[in-house]
């Protein structure tokens, strides 16, 4: 599984990528394959308040629906409303198909960089 | 512990994703569900089936015991042909759904649910009369599942498709499928045109693996039980323990075709005469608002609950979300806006007709 080196991780396999003085999060190459194909992304609003261990976005799969958790605590400034209409962008460019851009992040929450986190998975897998 | 099909080392060394689903650890998909899904729909799909339970009933007294066990009529039925049945309890709940082939006027094949066939073998034994054996014969027997529109081309190339059933709902015996004798019957759970392959346990893994090689140039990929699902549901076929189970007649789940309630008796009629014309209804939703509904959630009109939906997910070859439901019978009109209740979300609906998909002939 591909875990590009500028960003972080957490243990619930989102993405944090650090972009001035806001974060972008979105879900990790080994979390889109463990789900399979995504045909429905319940989308946070703008204005939501993320806390970070606790859900703030769900994806659907045919199978089942999956809560995405946030990595941090911050404001949604902006959502990928793209995903709306094309969750399967999640599954094709999981590192490019951001969900939502926060501010005021605080990083509360024990996050890992791509080394770590792709151990984790490893040892998840097995 | 669960048990494994013949042909589990198969499904391992192609890569699927196993679960446990009746007792069996079986493979929920290959590749993914949607590719699956569409290759059934529009190239071939091949499923292993095998937990399937199948009994045999042999004996002078065997059609009357089908008779009264299932809710179905085979009184007249010609040898070669498969026809489909509720069995149910007295009250009038069901029991299984299954398929009875007709092998010969005193031979037959009961092909039951998986997850039921235990139940289903004890309740047959409780309640068959006179001159009739019954035998479970599941660890004998490989059922493999061949659909979608390039079955024939692929089994031309392992078998005289001349002799393989004509006609949906027919069977054949004795067919040589690369050298392994093979009944074929002409039936399925997608909605697709297509087979389903029966041999010995023995020969099933040899059978599987000239199939996904025979079909290899048209398309032919094997599919878990993840699209068997999505398959069933474009189709609108019930599910047992999701569109009926113990607490639902056939007659409230639209099984009527089924239901020969002019029958002398069968278990079940009485409790089903007195319950009188179904107050529920089995309908079609499609999602029009945003989201998936899935089953056991509540379905409501002007604000108040009229059911729930027993069946739901994203449909592939629809590209839509849709589900079955069961509702109070009167509200049930094609182009009804209802709502069903996702998680504290309140997601409109158009009830629709089924099935959502019909295959074009």
């Amino acid at each position: 599984m591909n875990s590009p080196a500028e960003l972080k991780y957490s243990a619930t396999h989102e993405w944090i990528r650090e972009d001035g003085d806001t974060c972008l999060i979105g879900i990790t190459d080994y979390a889109q394959d463990q789900l399979g194909s995504l045909v429905f992304v319940n989308l946070p609003m703008e204005g939501d308040e993320l806390t970070a261990g606790e859900a703030f976005c769900d994806v659907e799969s045919v199978k089942a629906v999956s809560d995405v958790i946030a990595p941090v605590s911050g404001t949604v400034t902006e959502v990928n409303e793209e995903l709306a209409d094309a969750p399967e962008k999640l599954n094709e460019d999981p590192y490019g198909a951001w969900i939502c851009r926060v501010e005021n992040c605080s990083f509360d929450h024990e996050l890992m960089d791509a080394e770590a986190y792709a151990a984790f998975c490893e040892k998840e897998h097995e | 512990m669960e048990k494994k099909t013949v042909l589990y080392d198969s499904h391992v060394k192609l890569g699927a994703k196993i679960v446990p689903f009746a007792g069996y650890l079986m493979p929920v998909q290959y590749t993914d569900i949607l590719e699956e899904h569409m290759a059934v729909r529009q190239k071939a799909g091949l499923f292993d089936v095998s937990h399937m339970g199948e009994i045999m009933m042999e004996g002078p007294d065997a059609v009357a015991n089908l008779n009264h066990l299932l809710t179905n009529d085979y009184t007249k039925m010609n040898v070669g042909r498969v026809r489909y049945s509720p069995m149910c309890y007295e009250n009038g709940g069901v029991v299984d759904d299954l398929l009875v082939y007709k092998m010969g006027e005193e031979k037959y094949l009961i092909v039951v649910n998986a997850s039921n066939k235990d139940k289903d073998y004890a309740w047959m034994k409780e309640h068959v009369q006179g001159d009739v054996t019954l035998k479970d014969i599941s660890d004998e027997v490989v059922q493999i599942a061949l659909q979608g529109p390039a079955s024939d081309p692929i089994l031309e190339k392992l078998t005289d498709l001349e002799k393989l059933p004509k006609k949906y709902y027919t069977f054949t015996e004795n067919n040589e499928v690369g050298g392994i004798s093979c009944l074929v019957s002409q039936t399925g759970y997608t909605g697709e045109f297509g087979y389903e392959l029966y041999c010995s346990a023995a020969e099933g893994p040899r059978l599987w693996d000239m199939l996904l090689e025979a079909g290899k140039e048209a398309g032919l990929i094997p599919c878990g039980l993840g699209a068997r699902d999505t398959l069933r549901l474009e189709a609108a076929m019930p599910l047992y323990g999701h569109e009926m189970d113990e607490n639902i007649t056939p007659l409230e789940t639209g099984l009527d075709f089924a239901v020969k309630m002019n029958k002398e008796d069968f278990i079940g009629k009485a409790a089903m005469v007195e319950k009188g014309t179904p107050s529920i209804t089995r309908v079609g939703l499609k999602v029009t608002g945003r989201g998936i509904v899935r089953e056991h959630m509540d379905v409501l009109k002007d604000g108040k609950v009229i059911g729930h939906t027993t069946s739901g997910t994203y449909l592939p070859y629809l590209k839509g979300a849709y589900a079955m439901a069961l509702v109070e019978a009167g509200s049930d009109e094609l182009g009804t806006t209802v709502a069903v209740s996702v998680r504290g979300r309140e997601i409109p609906c158009e009830i629709t007709a089924l099935p959502f998909y019909k295959r074009e002939k």
